[in-house]
């Protein structure tokens, strides 16, 4: 658990400095850190910000990024069921990439019922939730004392390469990235960002073909 | 709008949308609820698509022309083989900015 947190310490510092890039403050980095809680639509949306994307591209592409925990909620339903909703509603909250990673090996892993479901799952949380928001709040200070040489900008994308590097795990994975990048990048021109949106869509699909060929092959 | 305007609905429309989709099966999750197993695939291909997207045009087409062996394109490159080599994100980035600013001096 606590290379996982440690983990996220970067990222929450780059949420940060990605805020103050975008021309933004504190409060509107601390929102986003706290209100949303995800790094890679976070990071995504304050990049679109940054270039005055409008409104409706940035909130589609943040909430598509975040499709993925319909996954993870999925998943946890089974595990989680015994619990007052309460609870389930708060866990919610926390659902992220990290929480949902820790706590579904442990669950599925654990054939006595000796651990407490909730308290792991809490106690697996909440360190993150902490160490996320108190890294932001670095990354703000941080982001201004950065002198100019240092394309900050630039740290955006190489974070989202580390995020994306664990996502290729398989070959319909590759095809999908594969096709998304080389649609963005030539659709890039199109007004509005509308090649980000096109491009994920185009290797969504890639990636869903090749993948029903290989169930069939 | 002031950019300050445009975050502010952004995060109120982003993290409400993105907590109904945390809770959408936990807050059901005493009436058993599953995905279909055909919308898995698209679902678990939507980050590495999303990131992709997000990653390339920046490394690849970085000032609006698309360069391919630029500073960027290679410092892209090199923070590409770290992050798989170390799977570290501080060393990922740190790799790659100090790639960035070393190729824009010896390339630019």
């Amino acid at each position: 658990m606590l290379p996982i947190t440690v983990g996220i310490a970067p990222f929450g510092i780059i949420a940060g400095i990605a805020a103050t890039d975008a021309g933004l403050g504190l409060p509107e980095a601390v929102g986003f850190s706290v209100l949303v809680l995800a790094g890679a639509a976070q990071l995504a949306a304050l990049d679109l910000i940054g270039r005055d994307a409008p409104l409706l591209v940035v909130i589609m592409t943040a909430l598509i990024i975040n499709l993925r925990m319909l996954m993870y909620s999925a998943s946890l339903a089974p595990e989680l069921a015994h619990l007052p909703r309460g609870r389930r509603l708060l866990g919610s909250y926390w659902l992220t990439d990290q929480t949902y990673a820790v706590s579904i090996v442990r669950f599925r892993d654990t054939e006595v019922a000796t651990v407490d479901r909730w308290w792991f799952y809490a106690g697996s949380a909440l360190p993150l939730w902490v160490v996320w928001q108190l890294t932001t709040v670095v990354g703000v200070l941080v982001g201004d004392a950065v002198p100019a040489a240092i394309p900050l900008g630039f740290a955006l994308p190489l974070a989202f390469i580390s995020l994306l590097v664990p996502t290729v795990t398989d070959r319909p994975a590759v095809v999908a990235a594969v096709v998304a990048g080389t649609v963005a990048v030539v659709a890039a021109p199109l007004p509005a960002n509308a090649g980000m949106p096109l491009a994920a869509l185009a290797g969504i699909l890639a990636g869903w073909v090749t993948a029903r060929r290989g169930d069939r092959a | 709008m002031s950019r300050t305007t445009i975050a502010w609905i952004a995060i109120a429309a982003v993290g409400l949308g993105t907590y109904l989709v945390r809770a959408s099966f936990l807050a059901v999750a005493h009436r058993v609820a599953e995905i279909p197993a055909r919308w898995r695939t698209p679902l678990r291909l939507i980050p590495p698509a999303v990131l992709a997207a997000l990653v390339a045009p920046a490394v690849l087409r970085p000032d609006g022309v698309v360069v391919l062996l630029g500073p960027r394109a290679i410092a892209g490159a090199i923070a590409l083989g770290v992050a798989v080599w170390t799977r570290s994100v501080l060393a990922t980035i740190l790799v790659g900015l100090a790639a960035a600013v070393g190729l824009e001096v010896l390339l630019g």
